[in-house]
């Protein structure tokens, strides 16, 4: 088999044994990275390929004396270029953050740096995650490795697209009301949204710092639970992140069925607005989760409905405050010309943001302004705790919740781009687990007559990713999906 | 009509530890610009704050000297403006839930006391600097995020006075309890009052304006003094006050507009989203209440009626924590508080002020200062010789007794040799001597003058005086 249509598990395990060297696995990547990536866009960065040939030497080098590996060494893995590479430049997607090369690397990264894994390059994304398709980039959109002229998802399309095409092993992703999940679904590939809390955001470019979420996008579910192992913990410099252990999550692997487990599926996610195509995928889904021994219930999440208005509040008003630093003062781009301070602020900030994370900064500048914060800002903070209670509630019941990831396959390019709404309701099944905090999970269960991938999605309990992970493994197991590949044209 | 004034005041105060508020960064000053900063203080993005545990200690215990609440669940804040020395264009704050609240100091003016209420104290960080230069304007951020408190009062003070005596008392406690070092010129304690006028008998608050600039006690007095007359001016010309930001000129000595409420920011408050709510134990509180030493007017009180000291001498040996604990490890060994007291503000202050040093770092320890004192009270030496002693006792490491011994600076007392040295100055002045036994007594001075001269100012000059009385006496 073709390195590069490894799986991440596969990969480690050839490497491993030394059937394969460091250098090999480079060479293969960007074999394959120079056929496909033309078409697919998935990258606004590539590394260096004859400085990673040269680490690939090194370590191939220093490995012939004494075999001693770890999980990640010499895995060919990209990162979502809102994540912050010492060296390497981190864009957002963003002419704002024009020359910015990060003096440091983010706590996630350093977790992979530290078993020397290889970073292949940066991810394309919508403009500081701030979209649903990645035509939000100043880069140029990515393309959907299925079918080319539609969108591969976003915010973290390219990272989703490199996985599907085989660009890269595994990616870094980050999720903020479902730019991890959804861009998985519309990739056919899996997306991992941990708890907010369990993977650092030092490093983390932020957009809606109490959303935020660094997860993996991979091939399968096994893969997703060896990147989680790696990425997770405590970190000292993220006064977020929680100080809880963190287990292997590859141990619940060892039940490939999910008896005692009871799924619950909220009545909201299947409503009016469902693509028939997903429906009937994700309910196919369910008959397969029942034939592993899993009970069904139906249950109710009733604030589901003004999810995305609490989210477009919330994360707007947060990433008005965010993104103020971003004023051609210190790094980044700065506006020519201009005749004073005021003038540099308003013409760098013009001309650096695109239109939607303007049309986001203004809606939370709003939101927070004096006479309307209590009408906003605070009745949307008030209306998140209530939809972090429909979960608590649901969750002293209900083990998971599985639900459809987004409301139809990827759309074609340009389809949404002037209907801001439009694209804000792609995210309508996704938002909930991000407002909530709660882990959840993206993983291909079907196609479209159009031969597009379909995703559903498996929550869970806080901290509880082993129980998601161990569902959508099982369910991974049951079914065929993972074993189709797009093929590129 | 006459007006009565109502002043409240926002004094920030620079917290004095090693690092900043939400990094490792060392809060160092005087240093090349932007050498003391990381990607946490320079905004870089994807940094995140994480909060300084010594500040909040500091905050806390802040809040405790100044009989505040200590609020067990506080938040921070951002209030986001954009200014170039303002790095991330937010600055990390507390808005609706500061660490401490309604707290109370004491002021005193005019021969009388008064509390000053304290609204709140909360935490934040401090900007960094612009400098202005020929070529354009550069930012230097090595104190950005300095952690700093900013402490709050009720419109509680009614005139430049009270206004400056409620200021120091604030000061020495932040320096007593060794939260800051009260140096208004170099920022370290920055002051804004907010004044407005009240025709005398109303209860209603006229409309305020916000001074700023002010960095010293004088000026502090001065923009006061010149709001007072200026706003005064402008009510009894029948005008009304504009609620406004006026800044101290110093050059002027007047006050000059500098933003109107019309442009006053909307800083857009809103909880942290990066910073946790900082929980803070009951324990916690209690551990932090013991390091808090008694407040400098307190301990003021207890040297005037445990030692009976002088106001004078009370007020000055507890200007300093340092100095104030000095006397009474000295008190502890010696009981002669005046005598130690007197010694202290005299030979030992001025000896550290010459060497450069302080209090903390004296060379010479309770035990060696008491030792020499031991040797005055009991006529071993006089106090002259004590003085004359100090700076060596001050430079080496003899105690007291031995230098005395070596220098052989014991006092005579010895009956013989005294009476020896007597008679020989009888006989050496006549014409006083005859005049002392005509009647004129102040003459004995002149002779015990002489006996000390010929003992080499070692005789014990009491002991002559009496000897003199008695040999001369009919
Ligand atoms: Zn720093």
């Amino acid at each position: 088999m073709s390195l590069v249509k490894c799986t991440l598990k596969e990969l480690q395990d050839r490497f491993t044994r030394g059937d394969v060297s460091a250098v090999e696995i480079v060479r293969a990547y960007f074999l394959r990275i120079s056929v496909v990536e033309s078409k697919v866009k998935a990258y606004i960065t590539l590394n260096d390929k004859e400085t990673l040939l040269s680490q690939a030497e090194a370590l191939d080098h220093a490995l012939s004396a004494w075999r001693k590996t770890e999980p990640m060494m010499a895995m060919p893995i990209a990162v979502k270029d809102n994540i912050c590479t010492e060296g390497l430049p981190t864009t957002c997607g963003s002419r704002i953050l024009g020359g910015f090369v990060p003096p440091y690397s983010a706590t996630a990264v350093d977790a992979l740096l530290a078993q020397q894994y290889f970073l292949i390059g940066k991810t394309n994304l919508d403009e500081f995650g701030m979209g649903s398709s990645t035509e939000y980039s100043a880069f140029g959109a990515s393309r959907n490795p299925w079918n080319l002229s539609h969108v591969p998802g976003g915010s973290s399309g390219g990272s989703a697209a490199a996985v599907a095409a085989d660009e890269c092993v595994a990616a870094l992703g980050t999720d903020t009301g479902g730019s991890i999940r959804q861009p998985a679904a519309c990739c056919g590939v899996v997306g991992l949204k941990p708890t907010y809390g369990r993977v650092s955001r030092y490093g983390l470019i932020a957009f809606a710092s109490s959303l935020d979420q660094i997860g993996p996008i991979t091939k399968d579910v096994m893969d997703a639970a060896l990147m989680l192992n790696v990425l997770a913990g405590h970190d000292a410099r993220d006064s977020t992140s929680a100080d809880k252990a963190v287990p292997d999550f590859t141990r619940v692997f060892k039940k490939k069925d999910v008896k005692k487990l009871k799924i619950g599926v909220p009545l909201e996610f299947f409503a009016e607005g469902l693509d028939e195509e997903v429906y009937d995928a994700v309910g196919e889904a369910l008959a397969v989760l029942e034939d592993l021994g899993g009970t069904m219930e139906e249950v109710s999440l009733p604030h589901t409905g003004v999810a995305v208005a609490t989210y477009y509040i919330v994360a707007t008003a947060e990433a008005s405050s965010n993104l103020a630093r971003y004023d051609g003062v210190k790094y980044g781009f700065r506006a020519k010309e201009s005749s004073d301070l005021l003038e540099m602020y308003r013409t760098t900030r013009q001309e650096g943001f695109g239109q939607e994370v303007k049309r986001r900064i203004m809606l939370g500048t709003y939101a927070l302004s004096s006479g309307y914060y209590d009408a906003y800002y605070a009745k949307a903070q008030a209306v998140r705790t209530l939809i972090r209670e429909d979960f608590d509630r649901v969750f002293q019941d209900v083990d998971l919740l599985v639900t459809p990831v987004m409301p139809t396959p990827a759309f074609q390019l340009g389809e949404k781009i002037e209907d801001p709404l439009q694209m804000y309701l792609s995210d309508l099944y996704t938002i909930s687990a991000s407002l909530a905090g709660v882990p959840a999970i993206s993983l291909p269960c079907g196609f479209s007559r159009k031969g597009l991938p379909i995703g559903m999605q498996i929550l869970g309990r806080p901290f509880e990713e082993d129980v998601v992970l161990r569902a959508a493994r099982a369910y991974e197991l049951a079914t065929d999906w993972r074993k189709k590949r797009p093929r590129i044209r | 009509m006459t007006f009565e004034t109502v002043i409240g005041l926002e004094v920030h105060a620079q917290l004095q530890t090693q690092s900043k508020m939400f990094c490792g960064c060392a809060t160092e000053f005087g240093l090349p610009a932007n050498t003391r900063t990381c990607p946490v203080c320079l905004g870089l993005p994807g940094a995140l704050p994480v909060v300084n545990k010594h500040a909040v200690e500091m905050a806390v215990r802040t809040g405790l000297a100044l009989n505040c609440t200590v609020r067990t669940t506080n938040q921070f804040a951002r209030k986001n403006y954009f200014y170039p020395d303002l790095p991330k264009g937010y600055q990390v704050s507390q808005y609706d839930r500061p660490i401490c609240e309604h707290g109370w100091l004491e002021l005193q003016a005019n021969g009388t006391s008064k509390k000053v209420r304290i609204r709140r104290a909360h935490l934040e960080e401090d900007a960094g600097k612009n400098i202005h230069a020929d070529a354009g304007s550069l930012v230097d951020l090595n104190r950005a995020g300095t952690p700093l408190i900013e402490i709050v009062t009720e419109p509680d003070m009614r005139s430049a006075d009270e206004v400056v005596s409620y200021l120091k008392s604030l000061r020495d406690v932040l320096m007593y309890i060794g939260v800051c070092d009260g140096n208004m010129e170099q920022g370290s304690l920055r002051c804004e009052p907010n004044l407005s006028l009240r025709p005398v008998g109303s209860d209603e608050l006229g409309t305020k304006v916000e001074l700023k600039n002010i960095n010293s006690f004088k000026f502090v007095k001065d923009a006061i003094e010149y709001e007072i007359k200026r706003q005064t001016k402008v009510l009894s010309e029948g005008g009304t006050i504009i609620q406004e930001t006026r800044l101290w000129d110093i050059e002027r000595n007047q006050t000059a507009v500098m933003r109107s409420k019309e442009e006053a920011h909307d800083y857009r408050y809103f909880p942290d989203p990066d910073l946790v709510p900082l929980v803070i134990s009951e324990e916690w509180i209690e551990e932090l209440q013991a390091t808090i030493q008694e407040l400098p007017r307190d301990r003021h009180r207890r040297f005037l009626h445990d030692y009976g000291l002088p106001d004078y001498d009370a007020g000055v040996l507890t200007s300093s924590r340092a100095l104030a604990d000095y006397f009474e490890a000295c008190v502890t060994l010696f009981a002669e508080p005046k005598l130690i007291s007197n010694f202290l503000m005299s030979e030992f202050l001025r000896e550290l002020h010459q060497a450069g040093t302080t209090v903390e770092s004296s060379p010479v320890s309770p035990e060696r200062l008491v030792g020499l004192l031991q040797l005055v009270h009991d006529h071993t030496i006089s106090l002259k010789v004590a003085k004359e002693i100090f700076p060596e006792l001050y430079a080496g490491d003899k105690s007291a007794a031995q230098l005395v011994e070596e220098k052989g600076l014991r006092q005579l007392s010895d009956e013989g040799e005294l009476l020896s040295l007597i008679d020989a100055v009888i006989e050496q002045h006549p014409a006083q001597v005859a005049q002392y036994r005509g009647g004129k007594g102040t003459v004995i001075g002149f002779l015990v003058g002489q006996a000390m001269k010929r003992s080499g100012g070692k005789a014990n000059p009491q002991k002559v005086n009496a000897l003199f009385k008695t040999r001369l006496s009919p």
